[in-house]
């Protein structure tokens, strides 16, 4: 019987309930990503929403209407929920982490299997309550991803406050008892299951990046699990963490005292601004390896690149207060946090150097992941670079809550990070599914993002330093923002463009999948240990034949060697 | 493929830099003691992140050109360019960083005697202004107990308390020229934030905080006043204005108000 793995399809087929529920990391990271795959369409959708009711409030919507305010907020909190956990927290570490983890280690498997699979489970069903809360009475919780309370505390606050946001806080509750879940399967596979001369500096960065973003979920998570507790007993147990005295909501008194909003906020930034770094880090760590692969030279800095991903990690706790300049804080802390905040500019800029310099001089090979990773450097300099006004308290107190704060994190987070998905995607896609992408759809796929995506958000800078502010479901409550309107309709436009887009991704990801030429064991010609195995990775992986490491993760240009590269797991020369 | 990416960041720069250079929308015109410090902090920033912005992207066009091939064995780094590197953009952004703290400082920190006490209440979805009147102190507020929106209590001012007999509320913010407004902020419901652009002014009014603050109007004139936290269904409404007259208007304004309440 032939038993050639790397023809997908003839293999013989688990049966479908050990196929779904399957311990497999392999199969669990590929659940994540049709998982994300889901929420991007999703989040998308509603970004589309938005932009069309912003610039033609009447127009009609097949088989929704016309948006009403309370609908614009659902969607905005929505959208930025999905896309920050289900999307950019969920595809570059649970899902590419997941599946290449442990084979880029050469372990043989994810520690802790079951709860691996136990978090993509609870994942899956948490995604499934975020979306029902579109049908409950009163709709989606609108208070925005951050959930500020009294407004997210209290139910008379708003059309989306009562069962929609009670039903968002059990879904991200359970986001997080799943990344916590997966996270700690990460940490421990990385520390004890790494193959023979795996040393912690011949790790991919990749890895390094996974590593360190399983700790910061470690941390992060559990405190936002805390703080969703107790708004969640604020709300139902008569608790007052977050409600102070003396409220009047539409003409009702509202029977709690003692409790600070601004509690909230430090928590959820506590959680929140290291969610940033466990969005990007992984990302990060996709464009280094990538870069080192297409430039066909090592990474420039390699060390610089561990100290500066670590720095990023510890120096991501310390920065939170600078989401709260506005918020009523002691003007005196906003010395602190800016000084912080500068301080982590430092190991990104390190990281942006590198990246150029690993480049620099390189054979590049211009393939479509190259392409994406390019982008994902362009597009990380060019939001990272409002940062430093941004951590101004002095500047952000203008800028706080304006569209200039929407352009920044759009391009340095959700257009950065899907830059970074995309690149992973078509790099890896052979090794996930056996065949590979279509080159042409892929260049035409990128140039319209590329485009799009500096249309759509650099323009929001110019709404926010005229001040506009953000979160408005309407143009015409106040008339300095009405003035903004024909820039407002060009970014709905550049936004239309750039989301029809991504159909040829999708038409270049399912049609690849079925009729993609197949792939071989290694084609991008990388160094790393899960091109050793066959495409796609078979299911026992490494096996019991675990791989022995006798090389750094990046010997590209290698002068003397039989290639232009040595296979971490090629006998020692 | 080469040069196709390089002439997309050409692009993407040139872009970028029209859009910035022609500004066809910037900042209100400044209208506070202040607003000219934040614009001019605001402009140095600018220019010296839009140069590292251009200079980057044409740094990356060029190392993805093909020319720069080299055949030698490659570099896996060099801790000398590392340091230097480094050292360079610490020094630039900390610059950039004690700058700003300086303004912040000064605008924040030390705080002038206010002249003009005002009191601003953010409530879903309107923004409440109260004079202190002639005795200059604001009466006790219990908005659970006394507030009444159409029998012209919309705070709740305590009947009760004398200092609060004299003092009225007004949905539009009036104030004179060229004097300090020491603010006292304040949210009935949930949190609000009173932005006012052209002052280049913006503060949170929190539930169950009282927050001090204050700026110094420099012009005559009407500006507007927008929510800039959501705040639910009507954040997007909650419009006031500030109506900067000269001080003896203000006295006219203040006494035309003092008359109305005192019945």
């Amino acid at each position: 019987m032939p038993t050639s793995t790397s023809n997908p399809g003839s293999s013989e087929k688990p049966g479908f309930f050990r196929h779904t529920f399957s311990t497999d990391h392999k199969v669990i990271g590929r659940q994540y990503f049709f998982l994300s795959l889901a929420a991007v369409l999703a989040g998308a959708w509603l970004s589309l929403l938005m932009r069309i009711h912003l610039v033609w409030p009447k127009a009609a919507i097949p088989f929704l209407g016309e948006i009403k305010p309370e609908n614009y907020l659902a969607y905005l909190t929505m959208h930025g929920t999905l896309m920050v956990f289900f999307v950019l927290s969920t595809v570059p570490q649970s899902g590419f982490g997941t599946f290449f983890l442990p084979l880029q280690l050469g372990a043989p498997k994810m520690a802790f299997p079951r709860l691996t699979a136990a978090g993509f489970w609870i994942a899956f069903v948490s995604f499934l309550v975020l979306i029902a809360t579109f049908f409950v009475p009163g709709g989606a919780s609108g208070a925005g991803w951050t959930q500020y309370p009294p407004l997210s505390a209290l139910a008379s606050a708003g059309p989306g406050q009562a069962l929609g946001t009670d039903l968002w806080l059990v879904s991200i509750g359970l986001f997080c008892v799943a990344s916590l879940l997966s996270a700690i399967g990460f940490v421990i596979t990385t520390i004890r299951y790494r193959a023979p001369g795996m040393t912690w500096m011949r790790m991919p960065l990749t890895c390094w990046a996974w590593f360190v973003t399983a700790i910061l979920i470690l941390l992060a998570f559990s405190i936002l699990l805390v703080a969703l507790t107790m708004l969640m007993l604020d709300r139902h147990a008569g608790t007052n963490f977050f409600i102070p005295g003396g409220l009047l909501v539409s003409g009702k008194s509202i029977e709690h005292s003692g409790g600070s909003a601004l509690l909230w906020q430090h928590l959820f930034w506590f959680f929140g601004h290291p969610e940033v770094y466990i969005a990007i880090l992984p990302a990060m760590g996709i464009t280094s390896h990538l870069l080192a692969v297409f430039a066909r030279k090592p990474v420039f800095g390699y060390k610089a690149m561990v100290g500066a991903t670590l720095a990023i990690g510890a120096l991501g706790f310390m920065v939170w207060g600078h989401h709260m300049f506005t918020s009523g804080m002691n003007p005196y802390a906003g010395f602190a946090f800016s000084t912080l905040t500068t301080a982590i500019a430092v190991p990104s800029a390190i990281k942006t150097f590198n990246w150029v310099a690993t480049l620099y001089g390189g054979k590049i090979r211009y393939a479509t992941p190259l392409l994406f990773s390019a982008g994902f450097v362009s597009l990380f300099i060019t939001g990272g670079l409002t940062g430093p006004i941004l951590a101004q308290p002095a500047l952000d107190t203008y800028l706080h809550d304006t569209y200039f704060v929407v352009a920044h994190f759009h391009l340095i987070m959700a257009m950065a990070g899907l830059f970074a998905i995309f690149s992973a995607t078509y790099f890896w896609f052979p090794k996930m599914f056996g065949r590979m992408m279509n080159e042409r759809l892929g260049r035409l796929h990128f140039w319209i993002t590329l485009f799009g995506a500096y249309a759509t958000f650099m323009p929001m800078h110019l709404l926010g330093i005229a001040g506009h502010p953000r979160r408005y479901s309407d143009l015409t409550g106040v008339q300095y923002v009405a003035a903004m309107a024909p820039l407002q309709k060009f970014i709905t436009v550049a936004a239309i463009v750039t989301i029809s887009g991504q159909i040829i991704f999708m038409v270049n990801l399912f049609w690849s999948m079925r009729r993609g030429p197949a792939a071989d064991a290694n084609p991008w010609e990388c160094t790393t240990l899960e091109w050793a195995l066959p495409s796609p990775a078979p299911e026992e992986g490494f096996g019991v034949q675990r791989p022995q490491v006798s090389h750094g993760p990046y010997e590209y240009n290698v002068t003397g060697a039989e290639k232009d590269f040595v296979m971490q797991d090629a006998p020692a020369s | 493929m080469s040069a196709a990416l390089r002439l997309g960041i050409l692009l993407v720069v040139l872009g970028c830099l029209y859009l910035f250079l022609a500004q066809p929308y910037w900042f209100p015109a400044g209208v506070s003691s202040q607003s000219a410090l934040i614009d001019h902090q605001f402009k140095i920033a600018f220019w010296v992140l839009g140069a590292m912005f251009v200079a980057a992207h044409l740094v990356l066009a060029y190392v993805l050109s093909k020319k720069t091939r080299s055949n030698g064995k490659a570099s896996g780094g060099s801790w000398r360019l590392e340091v230097t590197w480094t050292l360079a953009i610490t020094a630039v952004f900390f610059w950039l960083h004690i700058s700003g703290d300086r303004l912040w400082s000064s605008t924040m920190i030390s705080e002038p005697a206010g002249q003009i006490p005002l009191e601003v209440t953010g409530a879903q979805f309107q923004w409440y202004f109260r004079y202190p009147g002639p005795d200059g102190v604001f009466g006790r507020i219990d908005a659970q107990k006394f507030a009444k929106a159409d029998e012209g209590n919309p705070l709740g001012i305590d009947p009760a308390d004398p200092a609060g007999r004299d003092d009225f509320v007004s949905t539009v913010m009036v104030l004179p020229v060229g004097h300090v407004v020491q603010l006292h902020l304040r949210a009935q419901d949930v949190i609000h934030s009173l932005f006012i652009p052209a002052m280049r002014f913006k503060q949170d009014t929190v539930p169950g905080m009282e927050i001090h603050s204050h700026f110094t109007p420099t012009q005559t004139g009407v500006y507007e006043i927008a929510c800039a936290e959501l705040c639910g269904i009507g954040h997007y409404r909650m419009r006031a204005t500030v109506r900067v007259v000269t001080e003896q208007e203000f006295e006219k304004w203040l006494k035309a108000h003092a008359k109305t309440s005192g019945e």
